[in-house]
């Protein structure tokens, strides 16, 4: 009788096997076949994640994996951040679309399309493209970031030496009911360099993205992501980012629906005093399934880092969140805090939680907390003695609630933006 | 304007029953204090008027002129033109007190077939009526009496009220907690809305308020029932006597 490790096993090698099989790496110069194969070389060492892994006990990974793409149909997105004059770059089921984007000079930054970079034989990306990713499969591996490694075609690698005129931002269209997006965008910040990075848009039907972020000493990244309305999109996102000295890096995303949803946020601080900021607003109803699942490494000394996600769930959805902060021995005065809370509008919808310390320091200060609860009916009956209705009240309660969330984007008028849309995807949807 | 007719309320979770056998009538124009001892049924009958759960209504009836109380949802009682200010003003975290207003202005105004007032219509109108109330740009800006004091929630009440124009009014112990001069402001408050069409009840231990509030007409709510109903001097009578006197004569 096979142990049900080796039976774990087993159906791994096969999973991977049927997932790879018939797929040969694209095409491209040096730097990035051998960025590939690396890759590939991890997918079919580690394999690829089982439904029975630890890591994935709250989320199944199976239609993220399967060889077919489950179809979905393709949805139009909703746009975000109009009044924000940035270079807008346009993927369509994961194929950049040139005619449909802005000309990438006019961030005032070196920005190259993967597409392009990867027929060059020598490429500054590759420091970078492959190098966090693989840095990030231990001490869990997270392969489905490898197999994106290995078989993206396309993507934004961008370069800044000093602050960005003006954000970059990712446009993603879908338009095919089988559309299986794979994207790997590189950024690296060079010491004092400041970058801003949004995101919106549905992908694909099946969609896989990597966003690797070095951020050197003193350098600053924003990250700001809408991902939804579409109902449909089974997702699966990794960023990857390395902190030098004094950087800051805060990334935010905000999620509305979605089939299967996960995102990975994978930090290393290396070097003093550096900042760490993630933070998620999701809402979700019947057949959505949303999970973050953040992993914090502190390395260096006197970082900080913190992580605030908040769900709203109703018919049956599920949230889920895992998150862990991991102190190095050596990180002395590291200032680490967690919260994730839901918010559930009905019995069927539920949350899961697994909020992990594992420190090694003795001077450090960690909290967390994990939270559930529901609209205060008390709150409910307030606003509904004043004259508005139900429906209202409840959204008005739910975008209190994301709230605190929200407070963690940086720029008001982004923060405003995504409030808006939590607010009009609200009261459309009225969850 | 409002019609109470013999009221019986109990708990929805427990036996209890709360009112038994209420019948008070509210016309316009005119304000109607409500005393009575602790518990004896005074926030109670205001909750079941503005319609918040956990009560089970088992007889009598509650009407705004004419139109069935019981049957209507809380915000559809408000748009009828009830107004109840708290007793314990409920925070709000997250919700700004400014948007919090302007989406009930405007909900009441839609459940009425009114247009919704414009934005600049209704920063004039607020700031107005939050300026008579001594109420700051702060505290307008902040969530919903989210760490307001004991008395600023009460003026945020009023000034709630103040912006809805209900017609009929109903203020739970709305003096208790506030200071001397916050008082004056609150009846002040109370006074500018009084009008022939406007009905008041006023609920409210002490004779102190009454003094500013002149009332029209003073019950006494004992054990869930009205056991006497008499002018402003049944308030002095409560302040000095105390209510065994007024209790016992009313078993009697
Ligand atoms: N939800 C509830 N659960 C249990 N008991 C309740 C509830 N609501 C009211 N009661 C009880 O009903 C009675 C009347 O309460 P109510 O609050 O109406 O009194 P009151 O006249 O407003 O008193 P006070 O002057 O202290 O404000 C009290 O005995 C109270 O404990
Ligand atoms: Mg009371």
């Amino acid at each position: 009788m096979a142990t049900r490790t080796e039976q774990i096993a087993a159906a791994r090698g096969a999973a991977t096997a049927a997932r790879l099989a018939g797929q040969g790496l694209p095409a491209g110069g040096a730097w990035i076949t051998a960025a590939r194969r690396a890759a590939l070389g991890r997918v079919q060492a580690l394999g690829l994640p089982d439904r029975r892994d630890e890591y994935w006990k709250y989320t199944d990974p199976t239609p993220l994996i399967a060889p077919e793409v489950p179809s979905a149909e393709a949805e139009a997105g909703d746009t975000l951040f109009a009044a924000h004059d940035a270079v807008k770059l346009v993927f369509v089921d994961g194929r950049f679309d040139s005619e449909a984007s802005d000309d990438p000079a006019l961030a005032g930054l070196e920005i190259d399309l993967l597409g392009d970079a990867a027929t060059r034989d020598i490429h500054w990306a590759r420091e970078v493209y492959g190098v966090l990713e693989a840095r990030g499969q231990s001490p869990v591996p997270r392969t489905l970031a490898a197999l994106n490694t290995a078989m993206a075609r396309d993507g934004v690698l961008i370069r800044a030496t000093g602050k960005a005129d003006r954000p970059v931002s990712l446009i993603h269209r879908h338009t095919q009911p089988a559309s299986d997006a794979v994207l790997h965008h590189c950024v690296k910040l060079e010491p004092g360099a400041e970058v801003t990075l949004l995101e919106q848009g549905p992908a694909g039907a099946r969609v896989n993205t990597v966003l690797e972020v070095d951020v050197a000493d003193g350098a600053r990244f924003h990250h700001v992501r809408a991902q939804g309305p579409e109902q449909g999109r089974r997702i699966v996102t990794h960023v990857f980012a390395r902190l030098g000295e004094g950087s800051v890096f805060k990334s935010f995303t905000a999620t509305v629906n979605g089939r299967l949803t996960r995102n990975e946020c994978v930090l290393e601080l290396l070097g003093r005093d550096g900042v760490a900021h993630v933070a998620g607003a999701a809402v979700g109803g019947a057949d959505v399934h949303q999970d973050d699942t953040v992993f914090i490494t502190h390395a260096g000394e006197a970082c900080e880092s913190r992580q605030v996600y908040k769900k709203v769930l109703r018919g049956g959805a599920r949230g889920v969140f895992q998150g862990k902060i991991l102190v190095h021995r050596e990180a002395q005065l590291t200032d680490g805090y967690q919260i994730s809370q839901s918010l559930l509008l009905d019995e069927d919808s539920q949350f899961l939680a697994k909020p992990e310390l594992e420190i090694y320091a003795d001077d450090v200060k960690c909290s967390h907390g994990s939270t559930s609860g529901a609209i205060d009916p008390v709150a409910l009956f307030y606003l509904r003695s004043r004259g508005v209705p139900e429906a209202e009240a409840q959204a008005l309660l739910v975008l209190a609630f994301l709230a605190e969330a929200l407070a963690e984007v940086e720029d008001d008028r982004l923060a405003e933006d995504l409030r808006d849309w939590f607010d009009a995807r609200l009261s459309q949807e009225r969850v | 304007m409002l019609e109470i007719k013999d009221l019986h309320v109990k708990l929805e979770e427990e036996d209890k029953a709360i009112l038994k056998g209420l019948t008070l009538t509210v016309e316009p124009g005119r304000v109607h204090a409500i005393m009575g001892p602790n518990g004896s049924g005074k926030s109670t009958l205001s909750y079941v008027l503005a319609g918040r759960e956990g009560y089970e209504v088992t007889g009598g009836s509650a009407t705004l002129d004419g139109a069935d109380l019981l049957d209507m949802e809380p915000e559809e009682r408000a748009a009828a033109g009830l107004f109840l200010a708290f007793q314990y003003p409920v925070e709000i975290p997250g919700v700004g007190n400014m948007t919090f207003l302007r989406t009930a202005v405007n909900a009441q105004r839609r459940a009425r077939g009114e247009e919704e007032m414009s934005s600049t219509e209704f920063l004039k109108l607020i700031r107005e009526k939050a300026k008579s109330l001594a109420i700051d740009a702060d505290m307008l800006k902040r969530p919903v009496n989210t760490g307001f004091s004991g008395g600023e929630k009460k003026r945020n009440e009023i000034l709630q009220m103040a912006m809805l124009e209900p017609k009929m009014c109903i203020l739970d112990e709305t003096d208790s907690g506030l200071d001397v001069d916050a008082m004056k402001l609150v009846a002040e408050g109370v006074n500018a809305l009084r009008d022939a069409g406007r009905g008041f009840l006023v609920i409210t231990h002490y004779q102190r308020l009454l003094d500013h509030i002149k009332p029209d007409v003073v019950h006494i709510l004992s054990d869930g029932r009205i056991i006497k109903t008499g002018g402003p001097e049944l308030a002095l009578e409560v302040e000095t006597e105390g209510y065994t006197d007024i209790v016992a004569e009313g078993a009697a």
